[in-house]
C-alpha cells in the first residue's frame, strides 16, 4: 500500500475501499439477476422469448462489468488514490441521512402529518439549536399548511401510520 | 404552412385561463424548485407529478413543463448569487456569475443569464416546432426492430461517448435496466426477481428513484460541502437591464454557437449539464478574452447559459417525436406521458394533436412568462436561502418523502426513496453515471417489448436487425459507438505506428 493509502485509511473511507465494496455488490447484484431468471428460464421458448431471456443477459453483463470494474479496483490504481469520503465531512452528511432514517421509521409507525412534524421540530431543535416552542410553532405551520393542500385541496389522503395518531383529534 | 396552422391551433388550446394559471404556478414553482438544493428539474418534475392525475393530461403537461422552466431559470439565481448551482447545469454559471456578484455586478449576470437562457430555449422551442413533426413523420415508418436499434442507439452512445469508466456506465445502465424488470412480467405474467417478497410486484418506479437519487443524493452530497447560505444582494432595476441588454448584441456569436451545442445535446442522450460546461469550455477558447473568463466576464454567463436551456429544451423533441427522453427530466416526462395513457413516439403527432402542439405553444409561452417573473422577482426567490438551513433541510426531505408516498399510496415506496438516496450519494461520488441507469429503468420495459416482437416477427434470429437499411445502419452505428473507446484506441495506435 503506498503513503497515500495509508494516509487515507485514517483520514476516512479510502476510495480504494468502497470502489471494491460497490464493485462486489455489483456483483451479486447481477448474480441474483442472472440466477433468478435462469430459474424462470432464459432460452427461446415454444413462442418466443422465456420470461428470464431479456433480464438473463442483463445480469451477466452486471457480473461482467462489475468483476472488469473489482479488478481494476483492486489491482489497479483508482481515481488519484485519495478518499472517498474524509471522517470530518461524513458526519454532517450522517447527520442528515440518520435523522431522515428515523424519520422514515416514524412515518411508518404514526404517518406522515405527525411524523413530519416530530422531525422537523427535532431537527430544528438538535441541529438549529432552537427552542421547543420555536420549533413546533414552525413545524406545526408546515404540517397544518400540508394538511389543507393534500387533504383538502387535492384531496390525496397521505399515510396515516401503522397507529393513526390523528383519529384522536378526529380527523 | 401546415406547422405555423398546428402551432396557432396550440396557442387556443393553451390560452384558457386554467391552462395560464397553471402555467404562471407551475414557473414560479419551478424557480423555487430550481432555487432550493436537493429539489431539482427531475426531482421537482417526479414530484408533482403525481398531483397532475386528476387533471386532463394537456393541462398537466404545461404545468409540469413549466415547472421544468422555471427551474431551468432558477438554478441561476443561486449560482451567481451564492456561488451554490442549484442545478447541475448551472456549475459552469457559477464561473464567471459568482465573481459578477462580488464585484457587484449581481444584476447585470443575473439580466445576462436569464435572457440567454430565454434565447437559448426560444431557438430550440423553434427548433422543435419545425423539426419534431418531420422526424415523427419519418419515424411512423418504424416497426419493432427498428425502435429497439434506435434504443438501442441511445445506450450505445452513454458507453461510447461518455467520459469515465465505460464499465461502471454498462453497470449502471444495466442494474436500471435490472430494476425496470422487477415485477410482473406483462407478457407471460410471471413474477420476476421478486424474490418472493410480494411487494416488489409492483416493480420499481422511475419516480422513486429520481426522487431519491436526485433528491436526496443531492442533499447528501451538498452536506459534505457544508452549507453557508450568505450570498450577495442582488437588486434588478429597470436600468440595469436596459444597460445589460444592450451589452448582450455583442456576444451574438457566443450565443449562436452555444445554441447549436446546446441544441445538439439536447437531442442526443447528453442533456443540459454537458452542454453547458462543452459551451463554456468552447467560449472560453474562441473568445478574445477568453483568458480573462473566471474573473467576472459577462460572456462568461451567457455561454453556458444559453446551452443549458437550449439542451434542456430539445431534449424534448427525441422525446416527443420518438419516445427517446435526452435528458433525465425528459424521462420523467416520459413516464408521466406514459402514466397519462399516451403513447410517445411519431403516433402521438398524428393522434394527439391537441396535446403536442399544446404542449409547444405553451413552451413558447412558458420561457416568456418565465423571463419577466425571474427579472422581476429575484430577490423574493434568494430571499428563500435566507430560511436557516436547519429548518429547510428537514422540509425538503418531508416534502420529498410525501412525493414518493403520492406516487403508489405505497410506504414501501419511502424506503426505497431513502435507499436509492444513499445510491445516488455513493455513485456520484465513485463517478457511476446516474442518467443512463434512470433512461434504462424508464424505457426498460418498452425497449425489451421491443425486442422481443421484434424477435418474435424474425422467429429468434437477431438478423432481424440488419434486415433493411435504416434498422442496420442504425445498428451498426450503435455498435461502433459501443465500442469507440476501444476503436479509438486502436485507431491512435495505428496511426502512431
Amino acid at each position: 500500500m503506498s503513503d497515500q493509502d495509508k494516509r487515507g485509511d485514517s483520514n476516512g473511507v479510502s476510495m480504494k475501499t468502497a470502489e471494491i465494496f460497490v464493485a462486489a455488490v455489483f456483483v451479486i447484484f447481477g448474480l441474483a439477476v442472472a440466477i433468478d431468471s435462469y430459474r424462470l428460464g432464459a432460452q427461446w421458448g415454444t413462442d418466443g422469448p422465456q420470461s428470464g431471456y431479456f433480464p438473463f443477459y442483463i445480469g451477466v453483463m452486471i457480473v461482467a462489468a462489475s468483476l472488469v470494474t473489482l479488478v481494476q479496483a483492486v489491482f489497479g490504481k483508482t481515481q488519484g488514490g485519495g478518499l472517498f469520503v474524509e471522517w470530518q465531512a461524513l458526519k454532517p452528511v450522517l447527520a442528515v441521512l440518520i435523522p431522515a432514517a428515523f424519520y422514515v421509521l416514524a412515518v411508518q409507525l404514526i404517518g406522515i402529518y405527525i411524523g413530519s412534524a416530530v422531525y422537523i421540530a427535532g431537527f430544528m431543535v438538535w441541529l438549529g439549536n432552537y427552542t421547543w416552542p420555536k420549533a413546533a410553532a414552525i413545524s406545526g405551520a408546515v404540517i397544518v399548511s400540508l394538511y389543507l393542500m393534500f387533504e383538502i385541496w387535492f384531496q390525496v389522503p397521505l399515510f396515516k401510520g401503522s397507529y393513526d395518531l390523528l383519529q384522536l383529534i378526529g380527523l | 404552412m401546415e406547422e405555423i396552422n398546428a402551432l396557432f391551433h396550440g396557442f387556443a388550446v393553451v390560452l384558457t385561463p386554467f391552462n395560464l394559471v397553471l402555467m404562471m404556478v407551475g414557473i414560479v414553482l419551478g424557480v423555487i424548485i430550481g432555487v432550493l438544493p436537493g429539489l431539482g428539474g427531475a426531482n421537482g418534475v417526479a414530484i408533482l407529478l403525481p398531483l397532475t392525475f386528476t387533471m386532463p393530461p394537456t393541462s398537466a403537461i404545461i404545468m409540469l413543463s413549466c415547472i421544468y422552466w422555471g427551474a431551468l431559470f432558477g438554478g441561476a439565481i443561486t449560482s451567481i448569487l451564492f456561488n451554490i448551482p442549484g442545478e447541475p447545469w448551472s456549475v459552469a454559471t457559477t464561473f464567471d456569475g459568482y465573481p459578477m456578484a462580488q464585484q457587484g455586478r449581481a444584476g447585470e449576470a443575473l439580466t445576462g443569464a436569464f435572457t440567454s437562457s430565454f434565447v437559448g430555449a426560444l431557438v430550440a422551442v423553434v427548433m422543435i416546432t419545425f423539426l419534431a413533426p418531420l422526424v415523427a413523420r419519418f419515424a411512423l415508418q418504424f416497426g419493432s426492430a427498428e425502435f429497439f436499434s434506435v434504443y438501442l442507439l441511445t445506450f450505445c452512445s452513454f458507453i461510447g461517448m461518455g467520459k469515465g469508466s465505460p464499465w461502471k456506465t454498462l453497470a449502471s445502465m444495466m442494474l436500471g435496466f435490472g430494476l425496470a424488470a422487477v415485477g410482473m412480467d406483462t407478457v407471460t405474467g410471471s413474477l420476476r426477481l421478486t424474490f418472493g417478497w410480494s411487494e416488489l410486484m409492483r416493480g420499481f418506479d422511475f419516480l422513486i428513484a429520481v426522487i431519491g437519487l436526485f433528491g436526496i443524493g443531492e442533499i447528501l452530497l451538498s452536506m459534505e460541502e457544508g452549507l453557508s447560505f450568505s450570498g450577495k444582494s442582488a437588486k434588478i432595476d429597470t436600468r440595469i437591464v436596459l444597460d445589460t441588454w444592450k451589452k448582450l448584441p455583442k456576444y451574438w456569436l457566443t450565443s449562436l454557437r452555444s445554441c447549436l451545442i446546446g441544441c445538439w445535446m439536447g437531442i442526443t442522450p447528453g442533456g443540459a449539464t454537458p452542454a453547458s460546461f462543452m459551451s463554456y469550455g468552447v467560449a472560453k477558447r474562441m473568445s478574445r478574452d477568453g483568458r480573462k473568463f473566471g474573473t467576472g466576464q459577462l460572456e462568461g454567463v451567457v455561454a453556458p447559459e444559453t446551452a443549458a436551456h437550449a439542451a434542456g429544451t430539445s431534449a424534448l423533441l427525441p422525446m416527443l417525436a420518438l419516445g427517446i427522453p435526452g435528458s433525465p427530466t425528459a424521462a420523467v416526462l416520459l413516464g408521466g406521458l406514459l402514466i397519462w395513457g399516451l403513447q410517445p413516439g411519431p403516433l402521438l403527432f398524428v393522434e394527439q394533436k391537441d396535446f403536442v402542439w399544446g404542449l409547444i405553444a405553451s413552451m413558447y409561452l412558458g420561457n416568456l412568462a418565465g423571463l419577466i417573473v425571474v427579472l422581476t422577482c429575484v430577490p423574493l426567490f434568494a430571499a428563500i436561502l435566507r430560511i436557516p438551513f436547519s429548518i429547510i433541510a428537514p422540509v425538503i426531505i418531508v416534502i420529498c418523502a410525501i412525493g414518493a408516498y403520492t406516487v403508489h399510496n405505497a410506504m414501501l415506496d419511502i424506503w426505497f426513496m431513502l435507499l436509492f438516496g444513499i445510491i445516488g450519494y455513493v455513485f456520484k461520488k465513485l463517478d457511476y453515471p446516474l442518467a443512463p441507469m434512470v433512461l434504462a429503468l424508464v424505457l426498460g420495459d418498452r425497449a425489451e417489448e421491443n425486442f422481443r416482437r421484434a424477435m418474435l416477427d424474425s422467429q429468434g434470429n437477431l438478423g432481424i436487425f440488419f434486415s433493411n437499411g435504416l434498422v442496420g445502419g442504425i445498428t451498426a452505428l450503435s455498435l461502433v459507438l459501443l465500442f469507440w473507446p476501444l476503436l479509438s484506441k486502436l485507431i491512435a495506435r495505428a496511426r502512431g505506428n
